[in-house]
């Protein structure tokens, strides 16, 4: 129903990449003149900072059937602008200006816990681990705002069957990488790193939960989670883990950062509800990023428009309960 | 201070103020409020009467401390003024932007939403502060209550603040400086009264 396509929007509503790339390269140009025209560097650092050198490059990518269709993209320029990435800076202007320091190369993800034999995969092993696909999905954040992405990646499920859990495992706990002499801003607030995330085992084996390297047919830049991150576009956004460095399967549910830090109001599932309300704001609407003020507001679907392919996994679990 | 400067720094003190509001209409016409416009408003016209509260409840503290600056109480009726009118553009981006003018949100957003409780009662506090601004009304009302009437800012002030706090995530810092600072400007008040008395008790030996 909502992934298929829908009758009410002509496919022309969403930017077509080269469209979409010229008019950056536009911009960027723009940006660059007035930035010089000006001989403000602040500016230019606002409007085209700088990235690793890795974001950008493009990515062999296939088509996916599992791609998100009728909706009008976010910009590139707001997906790697307006970033919740605490490890560099609580503003959503920080990780931009930040994140650049990560190194994202080498790179390598520990899978331990309950598995056959504990391995470690390296970041190139990983990206040819299996066809790269787009998919671009809805992505909505706990703070009630929304973006359409169009990430490259593939399934999260391919790589667990890589991981050989045991049949015992029934979670699956991310870590992102931490190093606070790298991520120098993590007192900005009080939150206990690393950063860790999880998933039910049948929850992650589900084919739309996503290993993501990249974005816009190009290498992921920093500060959306470089060099590869989960994307669970059922959930709110920070269940999806960014810069993962190990993948841990166990028996029982791992803690969770957020969770941790307010368990009343962030619980483990945080499936995106519209009926059911963060305890200080309402979840029924959300704002999608890069409209005009008077056209961001729109309703919030259950599980974020993707109960067809998701809802089964919660039948018979109280959804209010289990937040 | 002779009239010259003081009106200079009014104008200056106009310009400064209306420059939030000027900048927020700007990247309206030309939508570009960033990523989020509604939040980049929320933000703006929220921590500009922050600010603007602040830096009111700043003045009769340095004229305590610095009699010399007594002049600052010429510049305290307009901050207020401004501080209730980011208040009221703030308040309608919620009932146009979060409610969309829907009655039953705004009552369940207030009767559910501990952050809008405050925030609706820190709007409420300030009204009468800004509906007894004239003169004709500080006359009528009488110097001593006017003043009593007046401290109600205080309590506004601590709305604000616990808003600003119940707003963000939790485990999120970004309030604390200024919360640091209203906390100073509120405990100055019982600090420099004590000290006064002190000083006279002594000037009187
Ligand atoms: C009168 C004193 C008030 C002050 C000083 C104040 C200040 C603030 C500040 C500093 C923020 C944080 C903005 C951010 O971090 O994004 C905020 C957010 C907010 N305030 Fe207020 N506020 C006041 C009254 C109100 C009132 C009366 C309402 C509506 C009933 C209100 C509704 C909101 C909303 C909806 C948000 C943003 C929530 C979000 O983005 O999810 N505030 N306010």
């Amino acid at each position: 129903m909502l992934i298929g396509k829908p009758s009410d929007l002509p496919s022309s509503a969403i930017t077509s990449k080269d469209q979409y790339l010229n008019r950056r390269r536009f911009l960027r140009g723009a940006a660059a003149a007035g930035a010089a025209a000006l001989g403000a560097s602040r500016v230019a650092d606002i409007l085209s900072p700088r990235t690793a050198a890795r974001a950008g490059t493009k990515l062999q990518t296939v088509k996916s059937p599992l791609t998100t269709t009728g909706e009008q993209l976010t910009s590139y320029d707001d997906i790697t602008h307006y970033n919740n990435f605490y490890e560099f800076g609580v503003d959503k202007g920080d990780p931009v200006k930040n994140a650049g320091i990560l190194p994202t190369r080498p790179w390598t993800v520990r899978v331990e816990g309950l598995v056959k034999q504990p391995k470690t995969f390296d970041i190139e092993t990983l990206l040819k681990l299996r066809p790269l696909e787009d998919r671009i999905y809805r992505h909505r954040c706990v703070e009630a705002w929304s973006m359409v992405i169009p990430w490259v990646g593939y399934s999260l499920s391919e790589f667990i069957g890589q991981c050989e859990p045991l049949s015992k495992a029934k979670y699956v706990q991310f870590l992102s990488y931490y190093d606070k002499h790298v991520e120098k801003w993590t007192n900005e607030s009080s939150i206990f790193w690393p950063y860790t995330e999880g998933l039910r085992m049948d929850e992650a084996m589900n084919p739309l939960a996503l290993l993501t390297f990249g974005l816009y047919g190009e290498v992921l830049p920093n500060q959306d989670g470089a060099p590869v991150r989960i994307v669970v576009p059922w959930k709110y956004g920070f269940k999806s883990a960014k810069s993962i460095v190990a993948v841990r399967f166990l028996e029982k549910q791992p803690p969770t950062t957020w969770s941790q830090q307010n368990a009343q109001e962030y619980g483990f599932y945080s499936n995106v509800n519209p009926s059911v309300d963060h305890p200080r704001w309402s979840q029924k609407t959300e704002r999608r990023i890069g409209q005009p003020f008077y056209a961001q507001r729109r309703m919030t679907l259950m599980f974020n428009g993707y109960a067809d392919q998701v809802a089964g996994l919660y039948k018979g679990m109280d959804l209010r309960a289990n937040y | 201070m002779n009239r010259t400067t003081l009106v200079l720094l009014k104008t200056l003190t106009w310009i400064a103020c209306l420059a939030p509001v000027a900048w927020l209409v700007y990247g309206a016409v030309t939508n570009s409020l960033g990523p989020d416009p509604t939040a980049a408003i929320t933000f703006a016209t929220g921590l500009t009467t922050l600010r603007l509260l602040t830096l009111s409840l700043a003045i009769t503290p340095l004229r305590q401390l610095f009699p010399r600056l007594s002049w600052l109480i010429k510049f305290r009726r307009l901050l207020g003024l401004f501080a209730f009118f980011y208040a009221t553009l703030h308040l309608m981006t919620w009932v146009a932007l979060y409610t969309a003018f829907d009655v039953n949100a705004m009552n369940s957003d207030i009767v559910k939403r501990r952050f809008i409780t405050v925030g609706v009662l820190a709007w409420l506090l300030l009204f009468p502060l800004t509906a007894t601004s004239t003169n004709w009304a500080i006359r009528k009302l009488g110097g001593k209550r006017w003043n009593r009437l007046h401290k109600l800012v205080y309590f506004a002030a601590v709305c604000s603040i616990v808003h600003y706090w119940w707003q963000v995530k939790t485990g999120v810092l970004t309030p604390l400086p200024m919360t640091v600072v209203l906390t100073v400007l509120l405990a100055a008040r019982p600090v420099l009264a004590v000290w006064k008395r002190r000083r006279v008790a002594v000037a009187a030996a």
